[in-house]
C-alpha cells in the first residue's frame, strides 16, 4: 500500500530579486519592491512530500529520523539565515521561491534516496506558495 | 466532479515495537516512539470525498451523513483511545501515522455510497501528515 509523507521544515533567509542582464527600469518594473538593493528576508516553510509501498516491518514509508536527517543537512544548514544570493546554488541565479522549490527539490533528488521523493512545496508568506515536482525544465535564470 | 474535504480531530496515545525486532532494533528504528508506556498526539484528519454535485439538493454528500459516518466508524473508535491497545487494526500493525490514513480508509471507503472516498490526510502534528489515496 502506497502511501505520501509530507514533512514541514523552516528555514529564514534573504534574497533579492535582480537579474544582471535587465536595466535598472527592467529589473524594477520586474521585481518591484523585492528587487530594493539590500535585499529583504522571508521564514520559509519548506514541505518535502515522499511516497512509497509501507514497509509492513516498521509501518514506514521512510524513517522520519533519516528524512530530517539529510533535510536538515543539506537544506536547512545550507540555507537557513544565509542570504540566498550568496549562496553557490543560486550563482547566476535569481533567488525567487520558484527557482529556491527546484533548487531544494534537485538537492533532495540526488540526497535522498530511501523513498521517492514525489513534491517540495515552499511557502514563502502565508499567501505565497510555490511548488515543484521535478520535469524536463532546466532551471534558468529569469 | 467536486471534492468536499471535512476536517475533525481525535487524540490518541500509541507507541511503535516490532515484537520481530531486538530492544536495540526497536530503539534504533522507533527512537523515542518506542517507549512501551506510550505517548500522544492530537491528530487532524481531513477526509476528502468526491463526486457529481446532485442537481436537486446542490451536494456532492449530504455532510450530516459524511459526519455521521466519520463519529461512527473513525472518531468514536479511535479518539481518547491507546491506539495499540483499543483499536483491533493495531493488535497486530504498528499504529504508525501511515497506517492509521490506511485503516482510516478502510473503515471508511465500503460506507459511502453517495460519493466516493478521494483522499485520506492524516496529520500527526502540523509539521508531519501522511495522505492515503487507496493505493
Amino acid at each position: 500500500m502506497k502511501a505520501y509523507l509530507t514533512r514541514r521544515y523552516r528555514i529564514a533567509a534573504s534574497h533579492r530579486l535582480h537579474n544582471d542582464e535587465f536595466s535598472a527600469e527592467r529589473n524594477r518594473e520586474t521585481y518591484g519592491k523585492c528587487n530594493n538593493p539590500h535585499g529583504h528576508g522571508h521564514n520559509y516553510g519548506i514541505e518535502v512530500t515522499v511516497s512509497g509501498e509501507v514497509n509492513r516491518q516498521t509501518g514506514m514509508v521512510c524513517n522520519l529520523g533519516d528524512l530530517d536527517e539529510c533535510v536538515n543537512r543539506e537544506i536547512v544548514e545550507r540555507f537557513d539565515h544565509e542570504n540566498l544570493n550568496d549562496t553557490p546554488e543560486f550563482a547566476g541565479i535569481v533567488p525567487t521561491t520558484e527557482n529556491l522549490a527546484e533548487v531544494v527539490f534537485n538537492i533532495l533528488k540526488r540526497s535522498f534516496t530511501a523513498a521517492h521523493l514525489e513534491k517540495v512545496r515552499i511557502e514563502e508568506t502565508a499567501n505565497n506558495s510555490f511548488e515543484y515536482a521535478g520535469g524536463a525544465d532546466a532551471l534558468r535564470t529569469r | 466532479m467536486v471534492f468536499l474535504t471535512r476536517k475533525s480531530e481525535f487524540s490518541a496515545s500509541h507507541y511503535y515495537h516490532n515484537p520481530d525486532f531486538t530492544p536495540e532494533e526497536n530503539r534504533r528504528v522507533f527512537g523515542k516512539c518506542s517507549n512501551l508506556n506510550g505517548h500522544g498526539h492530537n491528530y487532524t484528519l481531513e477526509v476528502t470525498v468526491k463526486g457529481d454535485v446532485d442537481p436537486k439538493t446542490g451536494f456532492v454528500i449530504d455532510l450530516k451523513e459524511l459526519k455521521d459516518i466519520l463519529n461512527r466508524e473513525v472518531l468514536d473508535a479511535l479518539d481518547h483511545r491507546h491506539l495499540n491497545k483499543e483499536v483491533p487494526e493495531f493488535a497486530l500493525q504498528i499504529p504508525t501515522t501511515e497506517n492509521i490514513a490506511i485503516a482510516i480508509w478502510q473503515r471508511l471507503q465500503p460506507k459511502l455510497n453517495v460519493a466516493r472516498l478521494h483522499r485520506v490526510r492524516l496529520y500527526e502534528m502540523p509539521d508531519l501528515f501522511v495522505d492515503y489515496y487507496g493505493e
